[in-house]
């Protein structure tokens, strides 16, 4: 009983990271339909830019808010240089230019920061668990999933009541009639990117802040993938969701399967389950149908 | 149609899609301020692609005017950025009622508010679109994608009204729809330019209809504007009978006329 509780608290926590590193994804889809194959050297970046100021002897917040506004800079650099040329163009090459941004960012973190696992020292979340009640969590889930709802919030509040979200969801409704009416897809796109890139580095610092930071940290953008499907492709809520239920997934396959089959079961549950699931309702939980009139 | 008043003026222009395909040849149409001209034409004449041209619309299709001029209130937009075009004045309808769909009614028009800072003046244009159409008011919390067609036209020349336009670029806003509908659709428009004094580029297959409302129009074939004259000249032509208004003083022998109309057409294209 006692597993069962601790699999499912850390699952949901972990789960907070995920959907918070699939908000961006999504926002950047919603928009501009573009698969963002390069989620995770995004994550990377923002984490190692923490980390370094972190290591300076900044404070962990302000750290933070330094990698958030590089973030920032950076997704809208990576938009103006890479993507905008593309605008108009097939979203197929566009992805693979996402696929190309990935390796060059994984190339660009190995050449600044090196491949040896570093940590965040001294640590900034204290190693004692919290107590809820019959909970345990550890401090750093706890936060993470703290973030996560708090971003969350933002990003809805964002889409429904400010301008520029009703003009986002509109160029990722029909973007000719967004241009038409004065809406500015470029910006709308910059945007996009920006605040994919703030959420990924938010992402990526807490999950360095969980095991340490080295390249394999970039694999969370892969995972965003079975996250992002599950919740429904452009769905703000979709992907919180999603979010949690593969950290839950991937927890409950570690305390339960991992005894069974030895060695990644973790890593390949997220995939089997979309696959499985896609099957039943390919469009996500809540992801947009076509509509279609009869 | 005298040059001082014109809102828009094009200069023979020239467009071509991606670089070598040349679709408009030549053409210059201009609008009078606060008038309403019709473009008339067959498909694939060019007519969207002309509102294209102006709105800005066309570098997103990878087209571009590579020649002449086109003015907007004395100053040159043809190579302005479709957001810039749209707050000097100039809204497109764009052809087939392309609402937000999955945004409610309301969302939609306020995304046509996008432009207008202040919340007071988005009120002021929901309350104006909702008083020319009350039929949107009714349905403002629905999904705009499950509405009717006719509601869905309706969605998108409010959307339209809210960017407050000068000129408006309507892409036949008759098809597909019911003749009551149409009627309705129709009368707002004469409407909107008599009180609202909004400026109107009408683009239509339906060669009557738009000859009801526009006291001047041009007629667009492959490219090229062959004809353009005042609507009651224009009905009176027998050619544009012909082609456009589907009748014919020719009467019953059907085969001659063919052959006729084959060789009319000639002559038009060359």
């Amino acid at each position: 009983m006692d597993l069962l509780l601790m699999t499912l608290t850390t699952g949901i926590m972990v789960g907070g990271i995920y959907a918070l590193v699939a908000l961006g994804w999504v926002l950047i889809y919603k928009c501009s339909g573009v698969l963002n194959l390069a989620m995770g050297e995004m994550t990377l970046i923002g984490a190692y830019v923490s980390l370094s100021f972190y290591s300076m002897g900044v404070p962990f917040l302000l750290s933070l808010l330094f990698s958030l506004i590089i973030g920032f800079i950076l997704g809208i650099l990576t938009e103006r240089i890479f993507l905008d040329r593309l605008i108009g163009e097939p979203v197929l090459t566009v992805i693979m230019v996402t696929v190309g941004l990935s390796f060059f960012f994984k190339g660009t973190v190995e050449f600044i920061w090196g491949t040896d696992t570093r940590v965040f020292a001294p640590p900034v979340f204290s190693i004692e668990p919290v107590r809820l009640g019959p909970l345990i969590i550890g401090e750093v889930y706890l936060w993470s999933f703290v973030a996560a709802i708090i971003l969350l919030v933002v990003f809805v509040c964002f889409f429904k009541y400010t301008r520029w979200g009703l003009a986002m969801q509109a160029t990722a409704d029909d973007e000719m009639a967004a241009l038409s009416v004065g809406v500015s897809a470029r910006f709308v796109y910059a945007a996009a990117w920006a605040i994919a890139f703030m959420a990924a580095g938010v992402g990526g610092t807490l999950l360095g802040n969980i095991n340490g930071l080295n390249i394999s940290v970039g694999y969370l953008g892969l995972l965003v993938l079975p996250v992002v499907v599950l919740g429904g492709l452009n769905s703000v809520p979709g992907a919180i969701l999603g979010g949690l239920i593969i950290g839950v997934l991937q927890n409950f396959c570690g305390a339960y399967l991992d005894r069974y089959f030895p060695g990644g079961v973790k890593e390949v549950a997220p995939f089997a389950f979309m696959a499985v699931f896609l099957l039943f309702k390919p469009y996500g939980i809540w992801g947009w149908e076509r509509i279609e009139r009869v | 149609m005298q040059p001082t008043n014109s809102i828009l003026k094009i200069n023979n222009i020239e467009v071509k899609y991606h670089e070598v395909i040349l679709v408009i040849k030549g053409v210059s149409i201009e609008v009078p301020e606060g008038g309403i001209v019709a473009l008339l034409g067959a498909n694939g004449a060019g007519k969207s692609t002309i509102l294209k041209a102006i709105s800005g619309l066309l570098k997103h299709e990878d087209g571009q005017v590579t020649d002449g001029s086109i003015e907007f209130m004395g100053q040159r937009i043809d190579r302005m950025p479709p957001e810039k075009i749209a707050k000097m004045g100039i809204v497109q309808v764009i052809e087939g009622r392309r609402v937000f769909e999955h945004l409610t009614v309301e969302q939609n028009l306020k995304v046509g508010a996008h432009m207008r800072k202040f919340g007071r003046s988005i009120k002021e244009g929901l309350e104006m679109v909702y008083h020319y159409f009350p039929r949107l008011y009714q349905k403002r919390n629905e999904t705009a994608g499950l509405i009717s067609g006719g509601e869905q036209q309706m969605t998108v020349v409010g959307r339209a009204l809210m960017t407050s336009p000068k000129l408006i670029l309507l892409d036949e806003p008759s098809m597909g729809l019911a003749p009551l509908l149409i009627h309705e659709i129709f009368n707002i428009i004469t409407r909107l330019n008599a009180e609202e004094k909004i400026s109107m580029l009408l683009v239509e297959q339906n060669a009557k209809l738009a000859l009801n409302v526009a006291p001047y129009a041009f007629v667009l074939e492959t490219g090229r504007i062959v004809m353009n004259d005042t609507a009651e000249k224009l009905r009176e032509n027998p050619d544009i009978k012909d082609f456009y208004l589907g009748m014919t003083d020719l009467g019953g022998r059907k085969s001659f006329r063919d052959v006729k109309h084959y060789k009319r057409r000639k002559r038009w294209l060359t």
